[in-house]
């Protein structure tokens, strides 16, 4: 039988806002146990929560940019479930009203194998407001565990897909997707490692034409792309031998173990929770007014689908260039730089994409973080434009700029790189060539194409890489055919 | 003022003597600490006391004063019910789980008084977390009714009834979830106030039921209550649900004559239910009213006898998830011996909670629980929807509604506490307006005499719409210009002299 994984996602984004979502304390990453914790975090008797308009104002940015409902009117709700890292005893999220409704997401499958590249729209279901627990520390103090209540109260988004993803690609690239927006329009750091964007996956299969939803398992807590392809490569292989075996799938929530590769059931359908949700009492429902909107509309990023359109249109860059430069907000930002301080867009584009990316991704840099700026890139650009260096010099220019050995023309000054453009040294050097190389001369007459090769390149040589490449070949061109 | 009618006095005719330098706020608080130590060890109104830091208040008070810089409050001795957090001080809310817990920060009525320069006298005995109607639920004992001992002072804030009763402070705060305000001041003959929902701030307030939980002064007189008032209510940031409202003088209405006002009386405070005796001092209220000019309309509030059950559904509710917090990891009771992790919460809140509280998280949890959360949660939410209507109708008729705060005198210690839906209905005349929002006081009106002849007093509830505190406190105020009731102590046996 042909099977057919359905895959939705559930990604908590920490939200970027300076204090915790129900309360004044930092949410900075890293400081000492519990020095973040403050009276509501430790949820000591009498404390109340008081909402943070900032986490507020980062979830209607996500609606708008998803093209999304955003509800007029959303409430906060108790989740009530005990464990020591939640010191109230419940969450603060939202149940039934989410501030974020129907919304989509176009993600872009990159091509494998025989499959090419396509693109696909992810339905989003909802997005709600919630408070993060704290973290069970073990082994700080000997025969004893800790809680750090640090992380308690950190204002997450919590984004729900429909079940409309087919495989593990798609998957991941919906969750790439999802990565760059909530950077590129600044609601989250997307710091994986830290756990600012963490990603539930609910996996589940059925024979392929079916359109009844098999028994979805949820592995909890995917932090990097890597092990969200493992995982879910894995979950999928397990559930249709399960199935194929003639075992049937529990609902059940599941870790991914990256030293094993393996998905591995934490807890049943049966032992989960009754979370007893209700209306938290103590906060009023939020209301976002069309006013709240448009003040956040106004402080809205250009949105990558929208520069996309614009870099083709504006810059006639492919689809292919446009959407890998809008990838990242960063890397949009230093492409437009870089053009703005007056290099041209589609080498611009070839430049960022080939060698500096390539750089980038061997020294492990991110594009923020670029040894070269925009400007210094742009300056190198302008002097292949301008016929100042050729494209083979301008790449020992770049690995010179690459390691800080100052800008573009005193590195050329420097290294004696400018190319010979003036025509009649070029005449000169050819002449020469031709009177040192009359067999080949002969060979070209006779209708040896290689032979023109050939001497391009003993003209090159002479003119120690200097000469203009174009004018070489214009030329010898010419006085061959005289 | 003699001295020995100093502990009588109203918080005006201390404020005179204070800022007049006849007395020092010192003297006027070591006057109420005497009377502790004579009395309270039998009424047990007080559960904790620091007379260092009572003291050092009073000291910074006479501070105050003489600078010039006094307040109307200020120096003045006010009990605090436990429910309150006070920086320094044990905050036990009346239960074993938090008897050891110390409050780190200020409650913002505590804050209040604090800036008012009033004195902490000390903290008051209550039902446990507030739940309860006699104050046999605290796990500091019970609190004995100053008019009778063998009686309870109502509840759950039975310590500070009890201690404004008995002439132990000035005045005192109190919290009123379905009555913990009125019920008590009616079973022991003062004044007190439960304001509209939001009027003064929860935060530091140890959380009940939070959509109904409210704040409230219990003093002698309406004029005392309005004092009161002047310094608890506010809008405060910290809590959500406080009502950003310009300040208002809750004293500036005191004098008005009452002619022309429209008195409700709903048919329902006067049915089946309501003992004769209390129905009989009521009535003679209500007749002193006529006299000083009001007019009586008969009204319906037709949803009154649902608001217990509603109320049974939506106070445990809130409450099984409030006091989900009291888990024994960070503050507060720990079992000393457990297996793992659950054995700790379970042993932990075995052992930390009272049979009551254990009764309510039980039946709060069941009504929260998938399945049953539509038939009970939303029913009942729905159903306190209609109550709050009844009273929107009511007050399209009348300016005030006037009834019972309680269907009975002080009953006796033991009578109840195995029978909690007789305790519950203790609060039959209550729990509507907490379900509606609205503000409702509790004015002694009189005494009935109990079967073994002893005089119990007997409180007229007053409702008012949302925000009339003012208005109620007016027509409380006018009633006790031609009344005596509220000036009447009971005699206390002798304590420790």
């Amino acid at each position: 039988m042909e099977w057919e994984v359905v895959i939705g996602l559930e990604t908590h984004t920490q939200l970027q806002t300076n204090s915790k979502i129900f309360s004044g304390a930092s949410v900075k990453y890293g400081a000492e146990p519990n020095t973040q914790a403050c009276e509501v975090s430790l949820a000591l008797p009498g404390v109340l929560p008081v909402l943070n308009k900032q986490a507020v104002h980062c979830a209607i940015k996500f609606g708008l940019a998803i093209n999304a409902h955003i509800a007029p009117r959303s409430v906060f709700a108790r989740k009530n479930y005990f464990y020591p890292d939640l010191p109230k005893g419940y969450q603060i999220s939202q149940f039934e009203l989410p501030v974020v409704g129907k919304g989509a997401i176009t993600i872009q499958v990159p091509a494998a194998g025989k499959q090419e590249a396509y693109e696909k729209v992810v339905n989003i279901t909802r997005a709600h407001l919630e408070e993060d627990a704290g973290k069970s520390v073990h082994g700080a103090v000997e025969s004893m565990s800790g809680i750090d209540l640090n992380r308690a109260g950190t204002p997450l988004l919590e984004i729900v897909t429909e079940p409309d993803m087919r495989s593990a690609a798609e998957a991941v690239a919906y969750a790439k997707k999802l990565h760059e927006l909530v950077q590129w329009i600044g609601i989250c750091d997307g710091n994986m490692q830290e756990g600012s964007f963490r990603c539930d996956v609910n996996v589940s299969v059925r024979p392929k034409g079916s359109d009844k939803l098999g028994t979805r398992r949820e592995i909890k807590n995917l932090n990097s792309f890597k092990f969200m392809t493992q995982a879910i490569e894995y979950e999928t292989r397990w559930q249709i031998e399960t199935l194929e075996d003639g075992g049937k799938i529990q609902q059940a929530t599941v870790l991914f173990n990256p030293d094993t590769g393996e998905t591995r059931a934490m807890r049943s359908k049966e032992e989960a929770n009754d979370y007893r949700y209700f209306p938290d009492p103590d906060l009023l429902p939020l209301i976002i007014t069309e006013a709240d909107k448009a003040r956040v509309s106004a402080d809205m990023p250009e949105l990558p689908a929208a520069m996309k359109a614009r870099l083709e249109a504006q810059y006639g860059l492919s689809s292919y260039d446009a959407n890998s430069l809008t990838s990242s907000r960063d890397l949009a930002d230093y492409f437009i730089a870089t053009i703005t301080a007056g290099a041209e867009a589609k080498q611009t584009a070839n430049w960022v994409m080939g060698s500096l990316s390539a750089k980038l991704n061997s020294e492990d840099k991110s594009i923020s973080h670029s040894p070269i700026s925009a400007e210094q890139l742009a300056q190198l650009l302008k002097r292949i434009s301008d016929g100042t260096i050729s494209n083979n010099a301008a790449k020992q220019v770049f690995e010179a700029m690459w390691q800080g050995e100052g800008e573009a023309d005193a590195i050329i000054a420097a290294k004696g790189l400018k190319q010979e453009s003036d025509s009649g040294a070029i005449e000169a050097i050819i002449d020469e060539v031709l009177a040192a190389n009359a067999a080949m001369v002969e060979e070209f007459k006779a209708g040896k194409e290689k032979a023109f090769n050939a001497l391009v390149g003993q003209a090159m040589k002479a003119s120690k890489g200097k000469a203009n490449p174009a004018q070489v070949n214009d030329i010898l061109k010419k006085k061959l055919q005289a | 003022m003699a001295k020995n009618d100093l502990s009588n006095g109203s918080l005006k005719s201390y404020a005179d003597l204070l800022q007049s330098k006849q007395i020092s706020s010192v003297e006027l608080t070591q006057e109420f600490l005497a009377r502790i130590h004579r009395y309270n060890p039998s009424i047990n109104a007080f559960i904790a006391l620091d007379e260092a830091k009572t003291l050092a208040q009073a000291k910074a008070a006479d501070v105050r004063i003489a600078s010039g810089k006094a307040a109307p409050l200020t120096g003045i001795p006010i009990a605090q019910k436990d429910i309150f957090c006070a920086k320094g001080w044990p905050t036990t809310c009346g239960s074993k789980m938090l008897a050891n817990f110390v409050a780190p920060y200020d409650a913002h009525v505590i804050s209040q008084f604090d800036a008012a320069g009033a004195v902490n006298l000390g903290k008051t005995n209550m039902d446990e977390f507030a739940m309860g109607s006699s104050n046999e639920t605290s796990y500091f004992g019970g609190v004995k009714n100053p008019w009778s001992f063998d009686r309870v002072p109502g509840g759950s804030s039975g310590g500070s009834a009890a201690a404004v009763a008995a002439r132990l402070c000035a005045a005192a705060t109190g919290t009123d979830t379905g009555g913990s305000i009125r019920q008590p001041a009616s079973l022991c003959g003062f004044t007190g106030l439960k304001p509209t929902y939001g009027v003064v701030s929860r935060f530091g307030m140890i959380a009940f039921a939070s959509s109904l939980d409210q704040a409230g002064p219990m003093a002698k007189s309406a004029e005392d209550c309005a004092l009161m008032m002047n310094v608890m209510a506010g809008f405060d940031e910290r809590d959500s649900t406080s009502l950003d409202r310009a300040k208002e003088d809750y004293c500036r209405d005191l004098n008005k004559p009452l002619a022309g006002l429209k008195i409700g009386l709903p048919k329902e405070f006067f049915a089946e239910g309501l003992s004769a005796d209390v129905g009989k001092v009521i009535g003679n209220s209500i007749a002193e009213y006529k006299k000083l000019g009001a007019e009586i309309i008969d009204i319906s509030l037709p949803n009154t006898g649902l608001s217990i059950p509603v109320y049974y559904v939506l106070a445990p509710a809130e409450a099984s998830s409030n006091l989900s917090r009291y888990d024994g990891v960070r503050y507060g009771h720990r079992a000393d011996s457990y297996t793992d992790l659950m054995d700790m919460y379970c042993k932990s809140r075995a052992q930390g909670f009272g049979a009551e509280v254990k009764r309510r998280i039980l039946i709060g949890t069941y009504v929260l629980s998938a399945g049953y959360y539509d038939a009970y949660y939303l029913k009942a939410q729905q159903i306190r929807r209609l109550i709050a209507q009844d009273f929107v109708e009511a007050f399209k008729q009348c300016d005030v509604i006037m009834g019972p705060a309680a269907p009975s005198t002080a009953f006796k210690a033991g009578e109840k506490v195995d029978d909690p839906v007789a305790m519950y209905l203790q609060d039959i005349y209550t729990i509507s307006t907490n379900l509606a929002g609205l503000p409702g006081m509790s004015v002694p009106a009189g005494f009935a005499n109990s079967n073994d002849g002893k005089a119990l007093p007997v409180g007229l509830q007053i409702i008012g719409n949302y925000f009339d505190e003012a208005r109620m406190l007016n027509v409380a105020h006018q009633y006790q210009q031609v009344t005596d009731w509220h000036n009447q102590a009971p005699s206390l046996p002798e304590g420790n002299a």
